[in-house]
């Protein structure tokens, strides 16, 4: 494809895009405005379904279909980088003992941070996915706070222990499972609200430890063979 | 009070993303983008949409500068490793 072709394929994109944006931005309601014609739709249900909050309502139960779809992309986002980074025949992979980046390399005040952060970081994670159905949170927001939470020890200076703290045959096991429960719940028992927070939860952590440990993996450890 | 705090979030996150585009080297840009995360989950919470900001805090401060990072440094060990190598990635 020449520079022109890819140009022309740009603009005919960005001019639709353009095009649809406007028409789209033009029949929104007023900013700020006193009609909510969707809270008005969502907030009763969400109240007659004992589901204080309505985003989590409106996530695990108005628009459970939704979120399926979302979830099978997340699960799909991981897996292709899994795939994509793993070791191919002309790397090898150096074993995480060989990287010491121990407690020389790093200020005492980062390792102390690091440690301290660790076990707060790791209750708030399990809080936000627990109380997602009564106050702000849930299953992805908390998912994503456990599944970077681990990633303290790598800060704290310690590679070989944030490997041994997450074993990935368990990560991918957890995040299977997590996934397929989801879709049974989404698809059979509709409205289950604490259950799928707990799911999407576990799903959303499990895929996120994935995804980051290939890059480190990529960034510490593969190297090409010589 | 309400709208004075709304334009200065936007102004704020306006502001934020000018600093992204214009910081040049890629591993400062990353922590730099860290700080657009925050800025843009703060014009969440003022637009009233926490959950939005707690998913904006999570994926965009933290997440996706470390993947940043680490591909940056994936790139540079690669090449300082092998520099005789025609590196195709």
């Amino acid at each position: 494809m020449t520079g022109r072709v890819r140009l022309l394929v740009l603009a005919v994109g960005g001019i639709g895009l353009a095009v649809l944006f406007a028409l789209a931005a033009f029949r929104l309601p007023g900013f700020g405005g006193t009609v909510h014609p969707y809270g008005q739709r969502t907030l009763p249900n969400a109240l007659a379904h004992h589901t204080p909050n309505v985003i989590s309502s409106i996530n695990f139960d108005q628009r459970a279909l939704d979120t399926l779809g979302e979830e099978l992309i997340l699960m799909a986002s991981a897996l292709a980088t899994v795939l994509v980074l793993r070791t191919v025949r002309a790397e090898q992979e150096e074993s995480a003992g060989e990287h010491a980046y121990g407690a020389a390399q790093v200020f005492d005040a980062l390792r102390i941070t690091g440690y301290l952060l660790l076990p707060i970081t790791l209750m708030t994670g399990v809080y936000i996915v627990a109380h997602g159905y009564l106050s702000p949170g849930g299953g992805f927001q908390g998912g994503v706070v456990l599944g970077s939470a681990i990633h303290l020890v790598y800060l704290a200076g310690d590679y070989p222990a944030l490997a041994r703290i997450r074993p990935i045959p368990m990560f991918e096991t957890g995040e299977a499972l997590a996934a397929g429960a989801f879709v049974v719940l989404a698809l059979w028992f509709a409205g289950q609200v604490k259950a799928m927070n707990a799911v999407v939860g576990l799903e959303v952590g499990c895929a996120f430890v994935l995804a980051l440990a290939k890059f480190f993996e990529q960034a510490l450890l593969v190297r090409k063979d010589s | 009070m309400s709208e004075v705090l709304i334009i200065a979030a936007l102004l704020l996150t306006a502001f934020m993303a000018t600093a992204v585009v214009l910081t040049r080297d890629p591993a400062r840009q990353a922590i730099v983008l860290s700080g657009y995360g925050i800025v843009l989950a703060v014009l969440f919470v003022v637009l009233q949409a926490p959950d939005v900001a707690m998913s904006q805090t999570g994926v965009g401060t933290v997440v996706v500068p470390l993947i940043v990072m680490l591909a940056i440094h994936a790139i540079r060990r690669h090449h300082t490793r092998e520099p005789d190598e025609g590196d195709e990635s």
